[in-house]
């Protein structure tokens, strides 16, 4: 236990501390080699770009931190835009019957899958890899085309900026984004779900031997998940104002990496959820980065987050051999 | 065995059938506990629904010099499919996973297409499309790129010691942009003949790209089953540590599987782009590992490593190909066939799981007095 409690204290803040020092030295080489970077308008987009991000990341911090994985998610996103722009667009449904509907579903969606993982004892990737497959498919059922929206509430929220400071602002959907990263940081520190969350990531059977409710926990992790990813899938829906079954491919990765990036341990029980916004940042940053460079080609993206993730495991690995090499010495 | 003894006074049966034994334990039982004997019920059935919507499913016939018919034609589509699949039940058998195989088919066609180009040039007056370096070197360079980036997977699962899904994602997901990056986002044709002969040409009448599975299967079960190395791979999947602590070199091995399955990936993405006579960054082989892991879990291979069947294998994969085609035939929308495969995935799944078999159990018996 006291090894346990070392090990956590050990880790619990150099990887986030190399994660902010990265971010700080990308947005400065960004001021110093492109002109017109260093604004407030384009750090605010950062958020406005990477909304739906952010509430997915969030989610995916929660299942990572028990140790677990969720690859559904990107699906999920395209799922909720396409059930949204169904609805709304074809159906002619209102938009507030409809939001709440497909964050339900995200939510039922995702603890269908915790249900599956925790009950049968499946192992994660393979069930959300499944279900992964599963909301990608039903996107195609709805529909292979895109359906674009034109309902005058979606395109209202789309549209609307909210003025802060020096004329910069922040759309609606970014401001939904924060408002969660909020709740979830209030979730993470100060509820007893997040402490059972940290004690199951740090190990499940001595959660399961300290009474604690692992079963619920698990269940309700991915639920979390899946409903962080419907959310996001919201969000996504007002910035595209579009709904494709080919949206958000490879978001799953993305989400993954933010975490990952943001210091997470992908063993779990380790990491914080203000890490994860930190993750977030970074990857918005490397895309702007690559659109001011403006001679790199866009596949650039996703090779150097591969790249990015990579090398935040591998520090992992070290850190964790270290401790390791540490304790037995 | 023959007679029965008569000395004994003891009740023995009168007849001259032979004691235990006894003669219903016999072939029907001894099928019934066979691995694959649900795999192949399973491919019978999805073939009956087949035969029956489609009346000419058995129809083969020799022409041209070449045979066929619907069921080759199946054979032949399930090909790239069961050599992919035929890697990746080795990387599963080690209790790991690979699902970058799809955009590794990606890149090996790129690899390909970019090693012919598509130049046209006049010779005697005929029009004929050179490639760029001979053929055996195109082919050659296609495995390696695909060898390589599986070798890359093996040393970060077995060296740097990330979690398989996580080092794979990583290929998965940076892959398909390098796959992209090297045909420039778009589809490059491929114009040069004799590199056709690889996805439709036939040999002795037989597809190519049947007879190229079938090659590979072969090998590998004589690689696996003539040498310790089936056992060694399964005690890595069992126990990696107690292989490596009885004298296993699990590290190496891991990583050969790995690279082998990028490799079988290589062979496919040759396949898939010779078929199609094009590469495409963005699609091909886009959720093949999907259809990767599907094709290992309905032959039998444990998702939990330690047990694996190569044929149990090839029978996923061709059950996953007489799906899609009765899919098609049915007349439903082929883009169902996504869900229809991720319930099958989650039904192989659950099937799989000892906790779901012992509630099952439990279910079935509840009612019964004991």
């Amino acid at each position: 236990m006291s090894a346990m409690t070392s090990k956590r204290r050990g880790l619990r803040i150099p990887p986030v501390v190399a994660s902010v020092l990265l971010l700080l030295a990308m947005v400065a080489f960004g001021s110093v080699m492109y002109t017109g970077f260093f604004s407030a308008q384009v750090f605010l987009n950062l958020l406005i770009d990477n909304a739906f991000l952010l509430v997915v990341a969030v989610g995916m911090t929660f299942v990572i931190l028990t140790g677990g994985i969720d690859l559904s998610v990107g699906s999920v996103v395209a799922l909720t835009t396409m059930v949204s722009a169904e609805l709304v667009e074809h159906r002619h449904w209102p938009p507030g019957v409809v939001i709440p509907l497909v964050l339900a579903g995200g939510a039922v969606f995702g603890a269908f899958q915790g249900w599956l993982i925790e009950r049968f004892r499946l192992q994660a990737f393979i069930v959300t890899l499944a279900g992964m497959f599963l909301a990608r498919g039903l996107c195609y059922v709805i529909s292979i085309d895109s359906i674009s929206i034109t309902e005058p509430t979606f395109t209202a929220i789309a549209q609307t900026r909210v003025p802060l400071f020096a004329g910069a602002a922040l759309s609606i959907g970014s401001l939904i984004a924060l408002g969660t990263f909020a709740v979830a940081v209030f979730v993470a520190h100060g509820t007893a779900f997040g402490r059972n969350v940290y004690a199951i990531g740090g190990s499940e059977h001595s959660a399961l031997l300290m009474g604690l409710p692992v079963a619920r926990t698990i269940v309700g992790v991915y639920a979390l998940s899946g409903f962080c990813a419907a959310l996001g899938g919201v969000l996504f829906t007002f910035y595209m104002l579009s709904g494709y079954g080919l949206h958000a491919t490879g978001l799953e990765l993305d989400a993954i990496a933010s975490v990952v990036i943001g210091g997470t341990l992908l063993a779990g029980g380790v990491g914080l959820v203000a890490g994860t916004l930190c993750g977030v940042l970074m990857l918005g940053l490397i895309q702007t980065l690559i659109t001011f460079d403006g001679s790199l080609s866009a596949w650039w993206t996703r090779i150097v987050i591969g790249a990015l993730l990579l090398a935040f495991c591998l520090l992992q690995r070290l850190t964790q051999r270290g401790e390791a090499g540490a304790e037995a010495a | 065995m023959t007679t029965h003894d008569m000395s004994t006074p003891a009740p023995l049966p009168a007849k001259q059938t032979p004691p235990p034994p006894p003669p219903p334990d016999s072939i029907w039982l001894r099928a019934a506990r066979h691995p694959l004997i649900w795999p192949l019920a399973t491919l019978a059935l999805i073939l009956a629904v087949n035969a029956s919507l489609n009346p000419g499913l058995w129809h083969l016939q020799w022409r041209d010099g070449h045979l066929y018919g619907s069921l080759i034609d199946i054979v032949n589509r399930a090909a790239p499919l069961a050599v992919v699949a035929l890697g990746l039940t080795l990387v599963i058998a080690t209790r790991g996973i690979d699902i970058s195989v799809g955009a590794v088919v990606a890149i090996s066609g790129a690899v390909a297409a970019l090693m012919m180009g598509n130049a046209v040039a006049v010779i005697n007056g005929a029009l004929v499309h050179p490639s760029r370096f001979p053929l055996a070197l195109v082919v050659l360079a296609a495995l390696a790129a695909g060898g390589l980036c599986g070798a890359w997977n093996g040393l970060l699962v077995a060296r740097a010691g990330l979690q398989p899904i996580i080092a794979t994602l990583i290929m998965m997901l940076a892959g398909r942009g390098a796959a992209q990056l090297l045909t420039g986002g778009q589809i490059l044709s491929i114009s040069y003949p004799p590199y056709f002969v690889f996805g439709s040409g036939f040999f002795l009448g037989l597809p190519v790209a049947a007879l190229i599975a079938l090659a590979v299967w072969g090998g590998m079960t004589l690689m696996l089953e003539r040498s310790a190395l089936g056992l060694f791979i399964r005690a890595i999947g069992i126990n990696p540590r107690a292989a490596r602590v009885a004298g296993v070199r699990a590290r190496t091995i891991t990583i050969c599987v790995y690279a082998f399955c990028g490799l079988c990936a290589g062979i496919a993405g040759v396949i898939v782009s010779s078929n199609v006579k094009s590469a495409d960054g963005n699609n091909a082989g886009l959720l093949m590992e999907l259809d990767a892991i599907l094709a290992v879990t309905i032959g039998g291979t444990l998702l939990t490593g330690g047990r694996f069947s190569l044929a149990g294998t090839v029978i996923g994969a061709l059950i996953i190909q007489t799906l899609t085609s009765t899919i098609y035939a049915i007349g439903v929308p082929p883009e169902i066939n996504l869900v229809v495969k991720a319930v099958v995935v989650f039904a192989v799944m659950l099937l799989q799981s000892a906790e779901f078999r012992r509630q099952l159990r439990a279910i079935a018996f509840r009612g019964e007095p004991r």
